[in-house]
């Protein structure tokens, strides 16, 4: 049934529909209103025999499903930005032990400075800890990403982060199908556990490995990820049966047929990407637009031939491989080596700044007219950046460089210079 | 404001429309200077971006005006209600009106009539109410479903008062668009 709800709301509904049975989490910001909203719905004995446990820090939340999962529940959890370094360790650590934990990641920038808007460099820091990674465009599809992921991962045996973009989708009001419990019933079965502690049939997990067997181990998770390639788009082809509306999968076209340049993009970004993909064809520019669902596992081979016949692939991301470009089209030029075809970066969107239609489409006439630097910084503050190196390179104590900045840009409350 | 944008979207999600609200983004706490957007379409929303031409601007806090750049970017032909108790002449207004002749310009005092009702100068109800007396973009029946659902029991009865109040103020004192 369709409702007018918040993002972070119709999430928490899904998740209690997936009946986890062991939820952990630290009830400080930055979290989100989807663990609020689950931890009464626990107490109300609305999912089951559900157990919601607040933690002493987000390392206790992730280590608190580790060894739950390992007991055979069905476990979630959810964080953003600063929580999920926090929580560093244990994330490699339930993928490397192959723990099918589901976490919401609700993307925000990670300080340093201080920044509590959406980007994605939080998710970005942990996509090689051998989680699955799926990225949501809109709170619908963040819905549905979630009941798949309990399936995907219990499946494989591997957990996944459903990423959906922290304010701009967890904090915005707008249409959502929730599903019944019957229809999540039916697509997700009870959790079979391939490892589980049981003291009728003892084992240990989570062995020391030296270097005769470590590879092994690490090639085996590498495996299921390439398992998971498969697994993706046929889970989202059972979930259209039973929901009738398609969701998830690897990767998703927009006009990509005869499109000489295709915008690629992770999120929520792809919903302003599509109405400017509509206007630059209404001008009779041939251009279209590609969704990565799946960033872990990165869809190498569905990507290559769905843009094999562009010239060019301009890339929108939001984050930033300091001191080299882009996290996301490092990607994207590995999966298409051997053609010709060109991959521009555009940082775009960090600490939230809005990602406006007018910039994305002048900036993909500018890469086909006159090509763009690499990497291409969206609407940056040149002024204050080249002010700021020039006081910089004039004296040795020139302060911190937030601050500074701010003030170059007469932030409120900055004092002058 | 983030609660009118809420209950605006929602509003015209129940007369059959695609709608999509959303805040902007800034420190969290009561008071603080804070914008919320809110599109309604036929056809289905894919924008992210915020709302920069607004055709219809809602100012909870007159003292805002003089302040903040609060009509930049706003439509030729954009409809604007200001929270105030006094008109558009004391409130210095006069003249962006003579040179907007296409902006139509009205005032209410929704924080009195919220605080006659609740006790409490929200506006959020009385500028939504509002909007949707003095144009019909959104049905009164809809707004008045969606203060139940978004307050249920004593405080929805309370907002209703507010609304349906606000209803007879427009129809009293403003002329309808």
């Amino acid at each position: 049934m369709k409702h007018h709800i918040e993002g972070s709301q119709a999430v928490a509904h899904a998740v209690a529909l997936c009946r986890p049975e062991v939820m952990a989490c630290y009830p400080i910001s930055p979290q989100t209103h989807i663990v609020e909203t689950l931890s009464r719905k626990v107490k109300a004995g609305e999912i089951g025999n559900s157990q919601f446990l607040n933690v002493e820090s987000e390392f206790g939340a992730l280590s608190v499903l580790i060894g739950a999962s390992a007991m055979g529940a069905r476990t979630y959890t959810a964080t953003t930005s600063q929580g999920l370094l926090f929580m560093a360790e244990a994330v490699y650590n339930a993928g490397g032990l192959g723990l099918p934990i589901v976490m919401t990641i609700a993307n925000r920038a990670l300080g340093a400075p201080i920044n509590i808007w959406n980007d994605h460099s939080d998710s970005m820091s942990m996509r090689d800890a051998g989680w699955i990674q799926l990225f949501a465009q809109d709170n619908q599809e963040a819905v549905d990403l979630h009941i798949q992921a309990f399936r995907l991962a219990e499946e494989l045996s591997c957990p996944v982060m459903v990423c959906m973009d922290g304010y701009i989708l967890t904090h915005a009001y707008e249409v959502v199908d929730l599903p019944t419990q019957e229809q999540v019933d039916a697509y997700v079965p009870a959790f079979e556990p391939v490892q589980v502690l049981d003291p009728q049939d003892p084992v240990s997990i989570g062995a020391m490995v030296g270097p005769e067997a470590f590879a092994e181990v690490r090639y085996l998770a590498h495996d299921k990820h390439l398992r998971a390639v498969e697994a993706i788009p046929r889970l989202s082809r059972a979930f259209e049966d039973i929901f009738q509306r398609r969701s998830g999968g690897l990767l998703k076209a927009y006009h990509t047929n005869e499109a000489e340049t295709v915008l690629l993009a992770l999120g929520s970004v792809n919903g302003t990407i599509k109405d400017a993909v509509d206007d630059l064809r209404k001008e009779g520019w041939p251009v279209g637009s590609l969704a990565l669902c799946a960033f872990r596992p990165f869809p190498s081979h569905a990507l290559r031939q769905a843009v094999q016949d562009a010239k060019r692939i301009i890339v929108f991301e939001k984050d930033l491989a300091v001191g080299k470009g882009g996290i996301v089209s490092s990607d994207v030029k590995m999966a298409l080596r051997g053609l010709p075809t060109i991959v521009d970066t555009v940082i775009a969107g960090l600490g939230g700044r809005p990602i406006p239609k007018a910039s994305v489409i002048d900036t993909v006439k500018q890469a086909c007219l006159e090509g763009l630097e690499e990497p291409h910084f969206l609407d940056l503050n040149w002024d204050a950046i080249n002010r700021e190196l020039t006081r910089q390179q004039a004296q040795r104590r020139s302060g911190p460089t937030a601050e500074n900045i701010l003030r170059e840009i007469g932030a409120p409350g900055a004092s002058p210079i | 404001m983030v609660t009118a944008a809420e209950l605006l979207a929602l509003a015209a999600f129940r007369d059959g429309k695609e709608a999509q609200a959303f805040p902007s983004f800034g420190s969290e706490r009561t008071g603080a200077p804070v914008t919320a957007f809110c599109r309604i379409n036929a056809q289905p929303i894919r924008s992210r971006e915020p709302v920069y031409h607004p055709d219809v601007l809602l100012i909870q806090d007159s003292t805002l005006l003089h302040q903040v750049d609060v009509f930049g970017g706003l439509a030729e032909s954009a409809f604007v209600l200001i929270n105030s108790a006094r008109d558009i002449d004391a409130l210095h207004l006069t003249d962006f009106v003579t040179c907007h002749p296409g902006v139509q310009m009205h005032t209410l005092p929704a924080s009195d009539l919220a605080l006659k009702h609740l006790g409490r100068p929200f506006a959020n109800i009385g500028m939504v109410a509002g909007y949707a007396a003095l144009t019909g973009e959104v049905s009164k029946a809809s707004v008045n479903q969606s203060i139940t659902e978004k307050f249920p029991g004593r405080i929805g009865e309370l907002n209703g008062a507010v609304a349906a109040e606000v209803y007879d103020f427009v129809a009293a004192n403003l002329a309808r668009v």
